[in-house]
């Protein structure tokens, strides 16, 4: 293998200035849909007592999964040696973090009361996996922080293996935790279930290399610098196993369910009379799971750069789809407070509970993704994170002209 | 009341009316005040375990007086928006599929011994006195709504906007979270809650008192009638029992 070379962006053009001005401009319109949505109270968004996490925390989750899994290319270099993947250990460690920045101020601005963050942040129920949570995400923070260290500077660069088997211990640990505010919630039927947190893994691992891929096909494309298909078409490879997985936890996840009686109220919602929500979770399995499979398998398609970014698009839209079903369908569902009992009441028992989100709520959630973006769009140009070239002989130590 | 050898039979006449009619204003407080008025300088103990029994059979199906007792005691006014107004009780109907059975219970926060809400709760806002009641520090709430999340009962609001006309006993806000406080402001002070006290006017069917005393009202019941936790099956042990569900 080549020495590898990494430089800065330029980032002076005006379609990169026109970029981080987009960008800009839905991070105001996401603090502007905040600051109304605190001042005149939850009432103005789609939320309700029923439905008490909308689609913030869809974008939210979305984004916090995600950012472990966008450092998988870091830690197959890293934890597995897999030197093919070390040049874009780089990209793969800051993305993680501008992903989870994203997310963490989608979930911060949703709050009922943001101001008291400093409280979230001092006092802590340890036996709240949500508190655990707020450990995990600023510790994630640090470590990746240290593990880009090892990577950027050669007098730390023999604690790079430490820093990057921490950091991917750390992700697992964060992303278990993630799935666990969910698998904790006894209560609930379409909730309680220990397979969420494994579930969540794999999804991290699908939904971080979708956009780990389009964030570098975007790069190396607006910059003109050298993609080689060696580097791509494993990473193909790759997304097309986790998108699999993904499928296969989701079938598991239902059928498991499916078997115990108690839980064909719920399933019999999410997979066949939940209306907007059953729609919604074929259309993930579809849009989501088999097209792209199509497309990252089809034997023709196999060095089509378009293909892959559609796939990884479409991976994306079908995660966020897949966190909605989750998030709101499983909220949707009406607590069974009394089994075999018709009931209802002025709170709205015993009825599938209805959700439509609204602009400022899609806006927070844009937002947070734009933060995302604009923090990637500005570490490539401040910082030498990409590899002058990805050409096979840069990326593949195998590779012959 | 025995008055015999009276020589002054309308003094003795009057004074008998008197304690009689004090009797009769005293004594519905007497038998239904199980309570124990705790002083101010004195911390809450384990050794009470507030609970609440409602029998349903004597819950009419049309009445709402603990709902509305509620209400006024805790100064809840709606915006008449249901779906994100405040409740901290409501009537439930119930309607068994098979028999078509149907009947009404009130629910509220069912003050649990190993509360969800608790559990889950990031900063510990919500906590458990020791005494059993289950309550939120509306200081420490960040509004997360995970504690809505983990309720098996449903029996958290959240406050969606700015409140008006609040009690003194009852702070709320914006932006946080709040559920039935078992009226603990009145309980610390001897009292029934209100729910309680308004359903003791006309049907009864609601009991307060402490679970640990055997010689409470509300344990002599459930020791001869038994009671029912809803959704006994998670194991949660709640301070709210009910019979004939």
């Amino acid at each position: 293998m080549k020495l590898i070379r990494y430089s800065s962006i330029d980032g002076n053009s005006t379609g990169y200035w026109g970029i981080m001005a987009l960008f800009a401009g839905f991070i105001l319109a996401a603090l502007g849909s905040s600051y109304y949505m605190e001042h005149h109270g939850h009432y103005v968004t789609g939320m309700t007592n029923q439905i008490v996490w909308g689609l913030p925390h869809v974008f939210a989750v979305f984004l916090i999964v995600a950012a472990s899994g966008a450092l998988n290319i870091a830690s197959i270099a890293s934890v597995f040696n897999k030197k093919a993947y070390k040049p874009l250990a780089r990209l793969s460690a800051v993305l993680a973090i501008a992903l989870l920045a994203g997310g963490l101020m989608v979930l911060v601005l949703d709050l009922g009361r943001p101001d008291r963050l400093i409280i979230a942040a001092t006092i802590y129920n340890f036996k709240s996996i949500f508190a655990w949570n707020m450990i995990l995400y600023s510790g994630f923070m640090g470590i990746v922080g240290v593990y880009i260290w090892t990577m950027m500077d050669n007098s730390v660069g023999k604690y790079n293996r430490v820093a990057g088997i921490s950091a991917f211990v750390w992700r697992l640990l964060l992303t278990t935790g993630t799935g666990s505010i969910f698998g904790f919630l006894v209560a609930r039927q379409g909730y309680d279930a220990a397979i969420m947190a494994p579930m969540f893994v794999i999804m991290s691992f699908a939904f971080g290399l979708a956009i780990f891929l389009l964030v570098l096909m975007s790069l190396y494309n607006g910059t003109q610098r050298e993609l080689g298909d060696a580097i791509v078409l494993r990473l193909r490879k790759l997304l097309g196993v986790f998108v699999a997985a993904i499928l296969y936890f989701v079938a598991v996840f239902h059928l498991t369910n499916l078997y115990a009686t108690e839980h064909h109220g719920v399933e019999a919602f999410i997979l066949r009379d939940g209306g907007i929500f059953t729609q919604l979770f074929w259309a993930q399995v579809v849009v989501g799971g088999l097209i792209p499979l199509a497309l990252i398998y089809a034997p023709m398609l196999q060095k089509c750069r378009k293909s892959l970014g559609l796939a990884s698009v479409l991976v994306v839209v079908g995660g966020l789809i897949q966190m909605y079903v989750i998030i709101i369908g499983g909220q949707a569902y009406p607590l069974e407070l009394f089994p075999g009992m018709e009931v209802s009441s002025s709170f709205f028992d015993g009825v599938v509970n209805s959700y439509s989100p609204t602009l400022p709520e899609l806006m927070l959630g844009l937002g947070g993704v734009a933060v995302s973006l604009i923090a990637i769009t500005l570490a490539v140009k401040a910082l030498d994170l990409l590899p002058v070239s990805m050409a096979d002989a840069v990326a593949d130590p195998h590779h012959k002209d | 009341m025995k008055i015999e050898n009276s020589t002054d039979t309308s003094k003795r006449k009057f004074l008998g009316g008197a304690a009689l009619t004090a009797g009769i204003v005293i004594a519905p407080g007497v038998m239904l005040q199980t309570v124990q008025a705790k002083p101010d300088d004195q911390a809450v103990t384990n050794k009470v375990r507030w609970g609440m029994l409602i029998d349903t059979n004597k819950c009419a199906d049309d009445c709402t007086d603990c709902v509305t007792a509620c209400n006024t005691e805790q100064g809840l006014t709606g915006h008449n928006r249901p779906e994100t107004d405040v409740q901290f009780i409501r009537k439930v109907k119930l309607k068994d599929k098979n028999t078509g059975h149907v009947k009404t219970l009130p629910v509220m926060c069912q003050h649990c011994e190993t509360a969800p809400c608790v559990d889950v709760c990031p900063t510990g806002a919500s906590f458990k006195r020791k005494d059993g009641i289950v309550l939120v520090d509306k200081h420490i709430c960040i509004g997360c709504r995970y504690c809505m999340m983990a309720c098996p009962y449903k029996a958290r609001s959240f406050v969606h906007e700015d409140v008006q006309d609040q009690k003194d006993h009852n702070p709320r806000g914006k932006g946080t979270v709040e559920s039935c406080t078992m009226c603990v402001h009145k309980v610390d002070k001897g009292e029934n809650p209100a729910c309680v006290t308004a359903c003791n006017k006309e049907h009864k069917a609601m009991y307060f008192g402490d679970l640990n005393d055997a010689n409470s009202e509300i344990s002599k019941r459930l020791k001869e009638h038994g009671g029912k936790q809803i959704r006994a099956d998670l194991g949660l042990n709640p301070g709210v029992r009910y019979q004939g569900v």
